[in-house]
């Protein structure tokens, strides 16, 4: 039976399955217990789950991520909410020196099946720090994956998929997006489900292979639906997994299409798109008509909210990039 | 044996003078009463692990020196302390060490020779923290607090407090670790949610070059106050004073009344690691004052005062210490290096088809030099 829900109700139904299907399993964070999260995504859950289970902590993200090691160590599954991506860097240390490691460095002994949820990118009008896209920093770290949901189907299994999952998981929600509503097949088994770490092909294409993921995937769509206007079939695909990148359905649209384009909010440099071309030159150097073009924000610090339309990427921009690959 | 009583505000908790005498009691500004009532058997039981802690610590040493472990982080002047915390472990407590706590984990009897792969490079000193009730070592500085604290608010929501059986968790830090930011996120979440948790700090004086007055301008246990918890020094050179201490702290956090911060007055009688080079920065009399309250020789002047022990026991000891290290030397010596493809292993639970990719172009490269002088 499928219901209309808004990503972020979606996050929220997603994560009371897994409250009442593990015992385990423990949300944490800073205002996600009364306040329901300032993005009210864990809305209702403490009332109906108390205060053991849906932990409202002190304002401290290394301590969030801290004790949810310790947690884990002991049996729990936590689900720990950093409340926007520009907060997450004083767990930063926490993340990748702790969370990423331990597993490897008990010869596999040691399981933290965290997942690390971040509310990331811009174009809601905030002041500094709560419009960032810090997903490189993550997708670098060996032991960490990292996934980021764009659609309500997707946040309501991903979310469940991550928490039933045994990796530490950095799980990316798309937050301008969060109350874009889709149909939401419920009720499905997880492992029915869409698989968590593949990618997938959200509109079929011929011309040009645009790849995107979180906000940037209805960007890219949007952009595709203009496109045809235009006599152009954009194929998009939803990367859905960052760390682990799931290519092989990349590299088949590639092989096919000639041209690729990738698109997302982060700086270019250093950035996913740049691991994404590097690798789509090996794999399909000779089906490339074009080199692999990105489509980014600037290199810069994320501007004042006033001017993010012209930052970040946005249609047009899809748009030129599309044309430039038809210029080589 | 002197009467004891209370020590003044900042004084040490102390049960056993450098001298060897004994002190009965001490009784806390909280009116805790720390006395140490052992048997004759377990005084010469505490002795014999001081005696072949350090032993251990001493053959490790050599070791490094003789290019078989890459480097080493000696515990030596530091046995008191660990061996009163550790053998005040219940075995349903859990402990999380830093990269020090050799004698701690001898007392939970772990085989010494677990993290010496870590030190010799053969591995990252991986073991099943829930196996052993003792946490992997950890060398970031602090964030095992943290890991300890998460550990301790499990405790609690599992109902494991408020029993005289219930569990309780020790996180061990330096004094250069009470400046990091996640032992003070420690402290306060462990004070927020009253967790089954002591915080112990060996204050060894130094954080490698930097004396403890580079990291605090009071005294370490005082810090407690300002996070709602109890704190409480104790002589680190005292086994039986460390032990009553951490005891009574132990089951105070067992019962559900939440954490204490010990400061264990101590002193790292080493270098750091076998990296350092402690005469840059301290001068040979401080050490040499320190020598004197020896935690080994008080202990031992104590017994024989007290008639508990005779020279064949001593020798006995020694022996032992002796034939355990020989022991452990033997075996590190045949500790193997890891196969380079094992890098691959363990990265995820559930693999990476990166990860495994890069397996199987690494296997078929180093296939490659198969027959060659390579």
């Amino acid at each position: 039976m499928a219901e209309k829900l808004t990503i972020g109700k979606a996050l929220t139904t997603g994560m009371r399955r897994a409250l009442e299907n593990d015992p385990k399993v423990v949300i944490m964070g800073e205002d996600v217990g009364k306040l329901g999260g300032v993005f009210r995504i864990t809305d209702g859950l403490q009332k109906d789950f108390g205060e053991d289970r849906v932990i409202d902590t002190p304002l401290a993200e290394s301590g969030i991520i801290g004790t949810a090691v310790g947690l884990a160590i002991r049996g729990y599954r936590p689900v720990c909410e950093i409340q926007f991506d520009g907060f997450v860097y004083p767990a930063y240390d926490q993340i990748v020196s702790q969370v990423a490691k331990m597993h490897f460095r008990s010869q596999g002994k040691v399981r933290l099946p965290i997942v690390i949820r971040i509310p990331f990118g811009g174009g809601i009008g905030a002041v500094e720090h709560h419009s960032e896209s810090p997903e490189a920093y993550f997708a670098h770290t060996a032991g960490l994956k990292v996934v980021a949901c764009s659609s309500p189907e997707d946040a309501h299994y991903m979310i469940q998929q991550a928490i039933a999952s045994d990796d530490p998981i950095v799980f990316l929600e798309p937050k301008r997006r969060y109350w874009e509503k889709g149909d939401v097949e419920l009720g499905l088994d997880l492992d029915s489900a869409y698989p968590l770490h593949a990618s997938k092909t959200v509109r079929a294409g011929t011309d040009v292979t645009v790849l995107a993921y979180g906000p940037m995937v209805r960007t890219s769509l949007d952009a595709a639906a203009a496109a045809e206007e235009d006599g152009r079939s954009l194929e998009v695909i939803d990367l859905r997994t960052l760390s682990p990148l799931d290519l092989a359905p990349v590299y088949e649209s590639v092989k096919r299409t000639g041209r690729c384009v990738v698109v997302h909010e982060a700086p270019s440099n250093v950035g996913l798109g740049a691991e994404l071309a590097a690798r789509i030159t090996e794999e399909c150097f000779y089906s490339l008509e074009a080199p692999v073009l990105r489509v980014t924000a600037p290199n810069t610090p994320y501007p004042a909210a006033r001017v993010e339309e012209e930052y970040l990427p946005d249609l047009d921009r899809v748009l030129d990039a599309v044309d430039r690959t038809f210029g080589w | 044996m002197a009467k004891g009583g209370s020590p003044p505000d900042g004084e040490l908790v102390q049960l056993l003078t450098p001298e060897g005498e004994r002190i009965e009691s001490v009784t806390g500004s909280d009116g805790t009463v720390y006395r140490a009532d052992f048997t004759d058997e377990e005084y010469r039981g505490l002795y014999r692990d001081l005696v072949i802690v350090r032993k251990l610590d001493a053959e490790a040493t050599a070791l490094q020196r003789q290019g078989e472990l890459g480097i080493w982080a000696s515990l030596l002047g530091q046995e008191a302390a660990q061996v009163g915390s550790g053998r005040a472990l219940r075995p349903q407590d859990m402990a999380f060490p830093t990269y020090r706590e050799h004698g701690v984990l001898y007392c939970r009897g772990i085989d010494p020779i677990m993290p010496l792969g870590l030190f010799r490079g053969v591995d990252q000193g991986g073991w099943d923290p829930n196996e052993f009730k003792f946490n992997m070592y950890t060398i970031v500085i602090g964030a095992q607090t943290l890991h300890a604290t998460g550990y301790a608010m499990g405790v609690t929501m599992d109902g494991k407090t408020g029993t005289d059986d219930g569990e309780a968790v020790i996180a061990y830090f330096g004094d250069g670790a009470t400046s990091q930011g996640d032992v003070n996120e420690a402290f306060i979440w462990a004070g927020v949610f009253n967790s089954p948790l002591v915080f112990f700090c060996q204050n060894n004086q130094y954080a490698i070059s930097e004396p403890l007055e580079r990291q605090t301008r009071i005294p370490l246990y005082r810090r407690a106050g300002g996070f709602g918890f109890p704190g409480i020094r104790v002589d680190g050179n005292d086994v039986l004073a460390t032990y009553a201490v951490t005891r009574a702290a132990l089951d105070h956090a067992r019962l559900g009344q939440g954490p204490t911060l010990i400061e264990a007055y101590t002193y790292r009688m080493g270098a750091h690691t076998t990296n350092d080079d402690p005469t840059r920065y301290r001068i040979a009399s401080e050490v040499e004052a320190w020598q004197a309250k020896d935690p080994i020789k008080r202990v031992r002047a104590f017994l024989e005062r007290e008639q508990i022990a005779d020279a064949a026991f001593f020798a006995e000891v020694d022996e032992q210490a002796k034939r355990e290290s020989l022991h452990l030397r033997e075996r590190v010596l045949e500790m193997p290096d890891p196969a380079p493809v094992t890098m691959f292993d363990n990265v995820y639970p559930n693999g990476s088809p990166l990860v495994d990719k890069e397996r199987e172009r690494f296997v078929e490269y180093q296939a490659s030099f198969e027959g060659s002088a390579h």
